[in-house]
């Protein structure tokens, strides 16, 4: 592999990254840490979203639906699990788990279908409405959480302890940090092996121009679809981490202004780079904490930033210090 | 269940399908003629209520409250599109839904900036407070049934605007070929703004109404505005009857379902337990129902383009 300008910053960020607890704890601000998992969190998320966004070009505004499944699927076990309820009776019981890789199944087992079913009937459209389509599933999701009360509604779901990883003590904030620190990293791998493979060539493909890609006999729907849900599935395990770290799996997961967050990370960073959604989910985690700290109206300033990067700096902040991507 | 009980429902979600109405003819235009998708419309539609509730409080009367929600929202989205949503035309649609992103989060800190956190309340117009006897025995609200005939008023002026004036001959000129029509000498760019500002209007005059049913408040844009979204997608992008149909069509649905389902799995399924899973799927209906429409029609209704 040539060793280009974008891997060298990948492997800067990569670090920066793993470097940020480390440094917290020495210099004794553990706030710091929880913050780098934050950033890595979002940035599996935003990984996930970029499959589909950033390869296949599918401008989901709904994929804050698969984030909340996966905080909900990690909620529900816990709560299960704290009552010693088991989680189904019927048509056979199933025990709950504090396991977190028991919730990761669950996040995972659970968005792929509804990814397939949501996929199967948006991605019969495109353009503009496959993003009011997705954004107004995810609203049918948002409002039946919120209007379903067993699992908490309006209030959210509190979490009790933070699910149990083997060998590993997740209380520690350090340790959880590191266990999602990891799964990022394995997503990056997924990413960059899904984007060499065949599979990666026809997603792209059918972002640049579906009419050629259907005339060597690739149908764009099947690819397009899968390429969905595997990034769905993706988005629900960092929902599932997200809400093991906040303790609360919280109706807001699922809202529009999640959505909305998670494609601004990609576009931060810079669409469709593998390192874009890390890049973007630092920046804007480093922008809420600061101006957040300085002004309450750090909003205002996001939105001015945001409005800057897109009108004028089209590549993100990876396009910006690594150059033009080469495929466009 | 008393017919009296049901005619006051049909009326509610007719005047809010009239209101979804104000807000989706906006959007569909300026996606029909622009090929723009705005997520700041529901921004305009805060404005307009907040410019009629500050007004009304300060002169005392609705009617110059309503005059400056009108004019707030036009000048806001003149502003916005010379601003902004300008550079934005030929950009793809990821551009313009991240700009427009942006926009929300300048609009809703700036209001809050202007006006604080609390929200406002904005009176009835005493012409129009009071209840009127239906047939049937029925009594309904005089303002709700007003904001039907405003909806309803709007629906044929917009009619006429588009089918008989200059300027919408212009509008559909845009709508299907937008070269062309500058090519031919229509000075695009002011026709641009023009359908902008006068989108921005109706959402800025369907705040004001409901200001003064709800409270007027940060963020009450966006939830309408991802309606209005459900109802152009459900009527078919760019169509101004599509959206009018939409409109009415969610806002019966929507109005209904929140009271029907609850009281019929009730009587399925047990009081407590039936009227729990019916506010659930109630609150799930229209987007059932929008997810029914595209499996079978994918460019919805009436679609202006195909």
């Amino acid at each position: 592999m040539k060793f280009t300008r974008e891997i060298l910053i990948n492997t800067v960020l990569a670090a920066l990254l793993l470097a940020m607890p480390f440094a917290a704890l020495a210099m004794d601000e553990p706030f710091y840490v929880t913050l780098a998992t934050r950033m890595a969190i979002l940035a599996l998320a935003a990984v996930g979203l970029n499959l589909a966004l950033g390869l296949g070009g599918l401008v989901s505004f709904g994929h804050a639906a698969f984030f909340g499944i996966g905080g909900y699927a990690a909620g529900i076990l816990s709560t299960h699990a704290l009552n010693m309820q088991p989680l189904l009776t019927w048509p056979f019981e199933i025990e709950s788990s504090e396991q977190m890789l028991v919730a990761w199944f669950v996040a995972v087992a659970v968005s792929g279908p509804v990814a397939l079913a949501i996929g199967a009937i948006s991605l019969r459209t495109s353009g503009v409405y496959f993003i009011m389509i997705t954004l107004a599933f995810a609203q049918m999701i948002y409002y039946f959480a919120i209007s379903w009360p067993a699992y908490g509604g309006e209030d959210g779901l509190s979490i009790a302890m933070r699910g149990t990883f083997p060998g590993v003590n997740t209380a520690v904030p350090l340790s959880f940090f590191l266990i999602c620190y990891g799964v990022l990293m394995v997503a990056l791998l997924l990413f960059a092996c899904v984007r060499a493979s065949r599979f990666g060539a026809a997603l792209q493909a059918a972002r640049q121009n579906e009419t050629r890609l259907a005339a060597v006999g690739i149908g764009p729907f099947p690819v397009r679809l899968v390429a969905f849900v595997i990034s769905a599935m993706v988005a629900a395990l960092a929902g599932s981490l997200y809400a093991d770290l906040n303790r609360f799996a919280s109706p807001s997961m699922l809202s529009w202004q999640m959505s909305g967050e998670l494609i601004v990370l990609i576009i931060l960073g810079g669409t469709g780079r593998l390192f874009g959604p890390v890049a973007g989910a630092m920046l804007f985690v480093l922008i809420e904490s600061v101006l957040g700290g300085l002004t309450e109206r750090w909003q205002l300033f996001l939105g001015l930033i945001l409005l800057g990067v897109v009108l004028f700096a089209r590549g993100g902040l990876i396009g910006l210090v690594a150059g033009k991507s080469r495929h466009g | 269940m008393s017919s009296a009980l049901l005619i006051e429902q049909i009326l509610n979600g007719l005047q809010f399908g009239v209101m979804l109405f104000l807000m989706a003819a906006g959007l569909t235009l300026i996606f029909g003629v622009m090929g723009l998708i705005n997520l700041a419309h529901g921004s305009f539609y805060m404005v307009g209520a907040f410019a009629c509730a500050a007004v009304a409080a300060a002169t005392g009367s609705f009617w110059l409250g309503l005059a400056a929600s009108l004019a707030a929202a036009a000048a806001a989205g003149a502003i916005v599109e010379l601003l902004v949503v300008r550079r934005l035309y030929d950009r793809d649609h990821l551009d313009q839904v991240l700009a427009t992103f942006a926009l929300i989060l300048i609009f809703s800190e700036g209001t809050r900036w202007l006006f604080g956190s609390f929200p406002l309340y904005l009176d009835i117009p005493p012409v129009l407070s009071g209840a009127v006897d239906l047939p049937g025995g029925a009594r309904y609200q005089l303002y709700r049934l007003a904001i039907i005939g405003v909806g309803i008023l709007v629906a044929v002026g917009l009619y006429l605007l588009i089918s008989k004036t200059r300027l919408g001959m212009q509008i559909r000129a845009g709508q299907s070929d937008r070269e062309m029509i500058g090519a031919l000498g229509v000075d695009i760019r002011t026709l641009y703004t023009v359908v902008f500002a006068l989108g921005a209007a109706l959402a800025g005059l369907a705040g004001a109404l409901v200001g003064a049913l709800q409270s007027v408040q940060v963020g009450m844009g966006e939830p309408v505005l991802i309606l209005a979204f459900v109802v152009i997608v459900i009527g078919g992008i760019g169509s101004i009857k599509g959206a009018l149909v939409g409109a009415i069509l969610v806002g019966l649905v929507d109005t209904l379902g929140r009271f029907l389902l609850p009281k019929a799995f009730a009587l399925a399924m047990g009081a407590s337990q039936g009227a729990t899973v019916g506010a659930a799927l109630a609150s799930m209906l229209i987007y059932i129902v929008m997810a029914l429409i595209l499996a079978f029609r994918p460019q919805g209704l009436f679609a202006a383009n195909s």
